[in-house]
Order: C-alpha cells, then sequence, then structure tokens
C-alpha cells in the first residue's frame, strides 16, 4: 500500500525513481547496440551507478518521509555497488583481453565499422603521400 | 493524489527496468562471446535488484532491502567468479 505523503515528496521520488529506471533501460540498450565487447562493456556501469543511486535515493526519500525518522541504510546499497562494480568491469575486460589474445586480434579490436573506414582511408591517404607518411609517431 | 503519481512512477520504472532485462537477455541468448553473456548477467542482476527495491516501495515495507542487498552482493560475487573463470579456466586455484 502506497502511503499519502506530501506532494513534493511524491513528485521527488517519481523523478528520481523514473529517472533512475530510464538510465537503467539506456545501460541495456547500449549493452544490445555496441558493437563489440569493449563498446558493449561501458553503458551498463551507467545503470549500475546512476541508475542505482536514483532508485534508491527515491526509496531514501519516501521512507524517511513516510516513517518520520531519517532511513539511511539505502545508503548502504549505494555506497557498496559502485565500489564493487569497476572490479568486476576491470576482472571481465582484463579476462576479455586475455581471450582475445588466445584467439588473435583479428576483427576483435577494431571498435566499429566508421573506426575501420577511417583507418582504410588513412591507409589510402599514406600511400598516396609516401613522404607524408614517414614522418614517426612521438615514441611512447 | 500523491499515492497516484508515486505508484504510476513505480509502474513506468518497473516496465522500463523488465524491458532492459529483456534487452540483457537478448544479448545473454544472442551472445558472440562468454564475456558478453557475464556482461549480461550483470546487467540482469543489477535490473533485478532494482526492481526488488521498487517492490519495496510499492509494499510500503523495508524488509525487501535485505533482499536487495543480497542480490546486489551475490551479483559481484558472481561475476567475479565468473570473469576469473573465463581468465584461468577455474575459479580458486
Amino acid at each position: 500500500m502506497i502511503a499519502d505523503l506530501p506532494l513534493w515528496a511524491a513528485v521527488l521520488v517519481a523523478l528520481l525513481v523514473v529517472g533512475g529506471a530510464a538510465l537503467g533501460l539506456l545501460g541495456a540498450l547500449g549493452l544490445v547496440r555496441g558493437q563489440t565487447f569493449y563498446d558493449r562493456a561501458h553503458p551498463p556501469s551507467i545503470a549500475t551507478t546512476l541508475g542505482m543511486s536514483g532508485i534508491l535515493f527515491g526509496s531514501l526519500v519516501y521512507f524517511s518521509v513516510t516513517g518520520l525518522r531519517l532511513s539511511v541504510h539505502e545508503v548502504l546499497i549505494v555506497a557498496i555497488v559502485p565500489i564493487v562494480a569497476p572490479v568486476t568491469m576491470m576482472l571481465l575486460a582484463r579476462a576479455a583481453i586475455f581471450r582475445d589474445r588466445i584467439r588473435g586480434y583479428e576483427g576483435e579490436l577494431v571498435p566499429s565499422q566508421r573506426a575501420a573506414d577511417e583507418l582504410a582511408q588513412a591507409e589510402q591517404e599514406a600511400a598516396r603521400h609516401p613522404a607524408a607518411a614517414t614522418d614517426p609517431e612521438p615514441p611512447g | 493524489m500523491s499515492a497516484t503519481i508515486v505508484g504510476w512512477a513505480l509502474l513506468v520504472a518497473h516496465a522500463m527496468l523488465a524491458v532492459g532485462m529483456l534487452l540483457a537477455a537478448f544479448r545473454l541468448f544472442r551472445g558472440p562471446r562468454a564475456q558478453d553473456r557475464v556482461l549480461a548477467i550483470d546487467a540482469i542482476n543489477i535490473n533485478a535488484m532494482l526492481q526488488v527495491v521498487l517492490l519495496g516501495i510499492r509494499a510500503g515495507t523495508d524488509a525487501y532491502f535485505e533482499a536487495a542487498l543480497v542480490m546486489a552482493l551475490l551479483g559481484f560475487v558472481s561475476s567475479a567468479a565468473l570473469a576469473k573463470f573465463l581468465m584461468r579456466g577455474e575459479v580458486i586455484e
């Protein structure tokens, strides 16, 4: 049963909850639309940090207003999840790099079709102007 | 009035998170490689945890909070174990 809270609190809770859920949806959309694994690894982090904090702060406001005391235990999840999310992401990315290295880099590290086209165009330019291609990149 | 606002907001948020879970499930079944599936499982777990938090707001009790906390921590542990498995071929060595 949803309690009758004051209007400002209701609007605040609604905005926080819907905003957090929209960010969660956005992260899942990016997970589907990415071209390679390294593209797809980024968007779910939006859902795990910002979307999660939005919904949990909405919960905090709701229970603080209805319970007439500060409800702080939501802060526990808000504190824990952004700390552990980069750890899993780093482990997973290192595992992915390892597996790509075993399989060979072909086709895996080209981030998207657009970047592949730009690379091909740059190679054509370099073939057309051999003098410009000889200037070395700065080392390191 | 305000209960109506919160109720509709919760409904919309439930729907959005469910669509996000479906998209992540699509990535889970599609692949193409194991690390993509682990990423999708992680996203599904986070979205399920947020659904439980929303259920807690709807029910008006904070009994759901413990479930959400356990789901968040188990999601971290399972993702870390799966990533370790992908890296090494075994979890505990």
